[in-house]
């Protein structure tokens, strides 16, 4: 039972993550048509700019009230390259879909490589504060707090966007313009404004998830993005692109089914997510939560 | 009274006569001409001042060459189904990996020669190209791009986690020179590697070429522009775009084949995204659907990122301030930068530059500025 109980908190965490990562993807897909290749780029600016912050920022730390500091300033890093990368990169090549996707290729190589000539190849140790690398007893089965914090973080991103895009007015021209761009176009609002929010958003989430991604595994390398990147993009297709809750429910789906299937068989998890994928696609081409003839067709 | 001056315009068409004369001809053989050019490579101590550091028949030249021409010909082989096909494959350095790996890993376990070695291994990859390829075109566009993803992934780990102590995990397989044919083996045989490198890529120019004349060429292409008229045709898009993926899985698998057998092993590298990734950065700079753009750019792309790493460490850069000798260090920053430039400015990569020179008419350009948003992954209503 212990086991199980790590196992499915273990699991939740480690969908946490992946939400992190394919919550901005989703958003972007659904909104603006943009495979965001460099999306992996601004979870490792993310994680940087707090590893870097920990040891340079007045104020900021590896503990307590300092590190919450480093964390703002990591998402707040992640936020701004979005945009930036939003504003000067993407926004030229509006309903150029593919030029776009190269861009952003272009981009995460660029970027991945620029983070290795400044900072190294090599992992560096990520300052995480001590409460991280404890754990916590439930149920019996002792439950690693990074695994915890990355659940938690996940499901308040989560709520807040739901709240963000029910009660607020520049929230319901997202969900209009995933439903139909054209139409909220027509209707004399201006969608791309809501570009640039929706990649600070997306930029933010997974400055987020690189920074817990850092606390998890203790270190930040360059590629640590890319690698979780492509398990983000697996979960954008199955959730359905642009949905922002079938995205939580796949995120938990594949991180469940990665985490038990792991235990019993190591790197069996990972392939398991990918006929996952495979199935859904077979099945549902759409995604779970997508609707079949979607209003951009 | 008529003068002996020619006119400008009659220069000019008389220009365009002889160049409607020659060209086709030109165009035939002029390939044929390049390609008896670098056969006859090792034959000559040509030094090539910057270019390359030593003569152009040292092994450690030929053995560039032979790399750049690899990926040339890779690059040819994923355009079959970018340019051509209009299909975003992010996997297609699965089937490289497999044929590289495949022949590494039966190089290992089996006694059987090289050479039927490399055909399982080839034909092992061509029908993973067909199953898969089966799967991961019941999507269209973005999601066919991360289907495909997601299957290399599956490579990828596959490689690195090292199942059954098969694959060497991330230190790779290296090739014993015992199983090998002597002829392939040592420095001094460097220059039948450059060979079989060089038939490689005139195997995957003459296979490509022959399928873009050929009628299933032409539906290839009517598949990229508009797959649903090419339903109503009577023909079916499924079918064809199959035949692109496994075609040009099969030709990837070769060019794995080779790719082992001259550098002497299997490792990681081959099965990751950044190799996919780098494959559609070729295609581009080189100009998708030309001719020979996407061979060129995969030769120009291998190139520069070996010789970008040298200089990187070279004196002169190393003199810079710290701010510009660390990102000049990395290839890739400067390649991806590059990229980025050429997608905005240059969207018909070298291909389309060499059109602009000659005059109006960018097929690469064109081709890319015709993507919109019927590339996106949703099931039309």
């Amino acid at each position: 039972m212990s086991t199980f109980i790590l196992l499915l908190l273990t699991g939740l965490g480690l969908a946490g993550l992946y939400y992190l990562v394919a919550s901005g993807l989703s958003l972007v897909f659904g909104l603006a048509d943009v495979l965001n290749f460099a999306h992996g780029l601004f979870l490792s600016v993310g994680a940087y700019a707090t590893w870097w912050a920990a040891t340079n920022l007045p104020g900021a730390g590896s503990e307590g009230l300092g590190f919450v500091l480093a964390v703002v300033f990591g998402v707040v890093a992640g936020a701004v390259i979005a945009s930036i990368v939003e504003l000067v990169l993407i926004r030229p090549l509006y309903r150029r879909t593919i030029a776009q996707v190269l861009v952003t290729v272009g981009l995460s190589l660029a970027g991945v490589a620029l983070l290795q000539a400044i900072w190294g190849a090599d992992p560096r140790p990520f300052p995480r504060p001590a409460w991280a690398s404890r754990v916590t007893m439930i149920g019996g089965a002792a439950v690693p707090n990074s695994s915890l914090l990355l659940a938690v973080s996940a499901a308040m991103v989560l709520a807040g966007l739901l709240a963000f895009l029910r009660f607020t007015r520049v929230g319901l021209v997202i969900r209009a313009g995933v439903e139909d761009r054209s139409m909220v176009t027509a209707l004399g609002i201006d969608v791309r404004k809501a570009f640039t929010l929706v990649f600070a958003i997306g930029g933010a989430a997974a400055a987020l998830a690189g920074i817990l991604a850092g606390v998890q595994f203790s270190v930040v390398s360059p590629g640590q993005g890319t690698s979780l990147l492509i398990f983000g993009f697996i979960v954008v297709v199955i959730g359905g692109m642009g949905s922002v809750t079938g995205t939580a429910w796949a995120a938990a789906a594949v991180g469940l089914l990665q985490q038990f299937v792991n235990y019993y068989a190591s790197g069996l998890g990972d392939i398991c997510v990918v006929a996952l994928l495979a199935v859904v696609l077979l099945v549902r081409p759409q995604g779970l939560a997508g609707v079949a003839g979607g209003a951009h067709a | 009274m008529s003068t002996e001056l020619v006119t400008p315009e009659q220069a000019a068409h008389q220009d365009q006569r002889w160049r409607a004369r020659w060209w086709p001809v030109v165009r035939r053989f002029l390939p044929v001409g390049v390609l008896v050019l670098l056969a006859a490579v090792p034959y000559t101590n040509l030094r090539i001042p910057v270019l390359f550091d030593r003569p152009l028949n040292a092994p450690g030249t030929l053995h560039l060459i032979a790399i750049c021409l690899v990926f040339g010909g890779l690059a040819l082989s994923y355009d079959l189904m970018f340019g051509r096909t209009g299909m975003l494959s992010f996997g297609h350095a699965l089937y490289f990996a497999a044929g590289g790996y495949g022949t590494a890993i039966l190089l290992a376990q089996t006694t059987w020669p090289l050479w039927t070695v490399a055909l399982v291994a080839v034909v092992g990859a061509t029908v993973l190209a067909a199953v898969l390829g089966s799967v991961a075109l019941r999507t269209k566009g973005i999601a066919f791009a991360m289907v495909t993803l997601a299957f290399a992934q599956i490579g990828a780990i596959a490689a690195s986690r090292n199942p059954g102590r098969l694959t060497g995990g991330e230190e790779g397989l290296s090739l014993d020179g015992r199983r090998l044919p002597e002829a392939l083996v040592g420095v001094v045989n460097t220059v039948n590697l450059y060979w079989l490198a060089l038939a490689f890529v005139a195997l995957v120019a003459f296979v490509v070429h022959r399928i873009d004349d050929a009628p299933a060429g032409r539906v290839l292409a009517a598949v990229r522009d508009d797959d649903r008229r090419v339903d109503v045709l009577g023909l079916s898009p499924y079918r064809y775009r199959l035949l692109a993926f496994v075609i040009a899985g099969a030709l990837a698998a070769i060019g794995g084949v080779v790719y082992v057998l001259l550098i002497g092993g299997a490792n990681p590298g081959l099965t990751a995204s950044d190799l996919t990734l780098s494959l559609l950065v070729m295609v581009v700079l080189g100009g998708p659907g030309t001719r020979w753009g996407p061979l060129a750019g995969g030769v120009v792309f291998a190139y520069l990122d070996h010789r970008l790493t040298a200089v990187g460490t070279s004196d002169v850069v190393e003199r810079l301030p710290g701010v510009l000798s660390g990102p000049l260090s990395e290839p890739l920053f400067i390649l991806g930068t590059v990229f980025i430039l050429a997608v905005y400015f240059f969207p018909g990569g070298l291909a389309g530059l060499a059109q602009r020179l000659r005059g109006p008419g960018l097929r690469g350009a064109r081709w890319l500025r015709g993507r919109g948003l019927r590339a996106s992954g949703r099931t039309p209503s």
